[in-house]
């Protein structure tokens, strides 16, 4: 029964959330500080897990091909298509779900525990969409460009961590990348990520709204938030590749 | 002046509200007071809609507002001013801005008038101009609950909701909230309720008082009335403090 009271709950937050805003200006100064506070304060972390990534596939393709038969470009191949089909994408969101998922179920429901959302529903103020409408749009806006910044500095952290490890050459890994490109690939996982955004924002967003207690209920439901967003980004994962790919 | 006719609100099993009925005066404090549990915050709350009422009838002047559409109450919550608790300040923004918040929702006031008019009232509530830009948790208990009240009517209202503005303050700080919230009262003319269950604010302030246990109304009367009441549950309360016992005694 719970399942369903949340479910039914969920969507008629989001209908309040995509109610039209009192004031287009002031939900557009929310949508700039959060697509700094979301996005942009992810780039780093981002660029570091897929550079450690790249590099950490590279050499287990190596290890998992050393076979005379495999020609050796199959590793920089597999590590391209492993980072644009799904590291890129689903494992990229699973750890956003935790990096950017906590932040806002932690923000939103501290602010309904101290009254903050009250004090905006009393002034007049439509709380669910004043607060999830511009988190939501900059997540969803800004994942496509954490995607492609990935999948760049995953190929580049197999191409610098191979060559240093001796398991490739520079050249047979740049050749291995271009090998069998299928861009519908790159499609196929930008309009994931456009799914993933919006479940990153919208389910944690929900579990912070709806807090009730203070600052240990507010900490179940980040851990909560988090936990049902990666089961989410999993199902759709399984779905979308259903629909989309095969 | 707001009334309220009959409101009975149950949470599950339990009846918070019983029937409740009471006027609240325009250009008055009035006072909602009772034990903790009373019902008092309930009765608060569904007054501002934050909780639908089972049943009964809340009525700003004329206007009814539990029959009104979600459109209807948000514009009439313009006419409202709200101080919490805990002062509910949005702490990622300054003091200033805090105050300035409710204008750049509703206002199509320029940035010179808006700056003016931020300034006209953290004056009033005597916050000095260099705390201004400082973030709500960097500023006292007290400077919080002044703020609060500062963008309570930063928009001018015609109502004005204190939920025990003065708890965790100490007793000076106490007198300090409850005399600006009383001279803002009279001064801009609102109606102004307050939840409370400090005896100092009622001696105080309390030129209406509406006395609440177990969710049904037990007394309603002045502060000039108070100590000499024959109200049995409303004497409990108040002569919990000897203090009080030995006013009454002196009078």
């Amino acid at each position: 029964m719970n399942f369903f009271f949340d479910v039914g709950r969920y969507f008629t937050m989001l209908k309040r959330v995509f109610a039209r805003p009192e004031r287009h200006r002031m939900y557009l100064r929310q949508l700039f500080h959060e697509i700094d506070t979301l996005g942009v304060n992810s780039v780093g972390i981002v660029i570091v897990i897929s550079v450690f990534i790249g590099g950490i596939m590279t050499i287990q393709f190596a290890y998992s091909m050393a076979n005379p038969l495999y020609p050796s470009e199959l590793i920089g191949l597999g590590t391209r298509d492993t980072l644009i089909l799904e590291f890129s994408s689903t494992m990229l969101a699973l750890i956003m779900a935790g990096k950017i998922g906590s932040n806002i179920t932690s923000e939103i429901g501290t602010m309904r525990v101290t009254e903050q959302i009250d004090s905006l529903e009393i002034m007049g103020v439509n709380s669910a969409s004043y607060l999830i409408l511009p988190k939501l749009l900059a997540v969803v806006f800004i994942f496509p460009f954490l995607y492609i910044l990935s999948v760049f500095f995953g190929i580049l952290g197999g191409l610098v961590t191979g060559p240093l490890v001796g398991v490739i050459t520079i050249p047979e890994y740049i050749e291995g990348i271009q090998w069998l490109f299928i861009p519908y690939y790159v499609t196929f996982s930008i309009i994931k990520m456009f799914f993933f955004g919006f479940l990153v924002a919208s389910v944690p967003a929900y579990f912070g709204y709806y807090v009730k207690g203070g600052a240990l209920e507010v900490g179940k439901a980040s851990t909560k938030a988090v936990v049902n967003t990666n089961i989410l980004i999993l199902l759709f994962d399984l779905i979308l590749t259903r629909l989309l790919l095969t | 002046m707001i009334t309220v006719k009959e409101i009975r609100k149950t949470f599950e099993e339990n009846e918070v509200l019983k029937g409740i009925s009471a006027e609240f005066g325009n250009g008055k404090t009035n006072l909602i007071i009772g034990r903790s549990g009373s019902g008092k915050t309930v009765l608060l709350k569904s007054i501002l809609g934050l909780f639908d009422v089972d049943s009964g009838e809340v009525w700003y002047n004329e206007r009814n507002f539990t029959e009104m559409r979600e459109k209807e109450r948000k514009k009439l919550r313009q006419e409202i001013g709200m101080v919490f608790q805990g002062g509910a300040l949005f702490d990622s923004i300054s003091v200033a801005e805090n105050v300035q918040f409710p204008l750049d929702m509703f206002t199509k006031m320029s940035a010179a008038e808006k700056n003016k008019r931020v300034a006209f009232c953290l004056d009033h509530v005597n916050i000095a101009q260099q705390a201004f830009h400082l973030n709500p948790s960097e500023i006292s208990g007290g400077m919080q609950k002044r703020v609060a009240i500062a963008r309570a009517i930063a928009l001018n209202p015609k109502y004005l909701f204190c939920d025990e503005p003065n708890s965790g303050l100490d007793p000076e700080t106490a007198t300090v909230i409850d005399k600006l919230i009383q001279s803002l009262t009279k001064e801009f003319g609102m109606t102004t309720i307050i939840n409370t269950h400090d005896m100092n604010s009622v001696i105080e302030i309390g030129e209406s008082i509406l006395f609440i246990s177990e969710g049904k109304k037990e007394w309603v009367g002045t502060k000039n009335e108070i100590l000499n009441s024959n109200n049995k549950k409303l004497n409990d309360f108040i002569f919990a403090n000897k203090l009080y016992a030995q006013m009454r005694k002196g009078s």
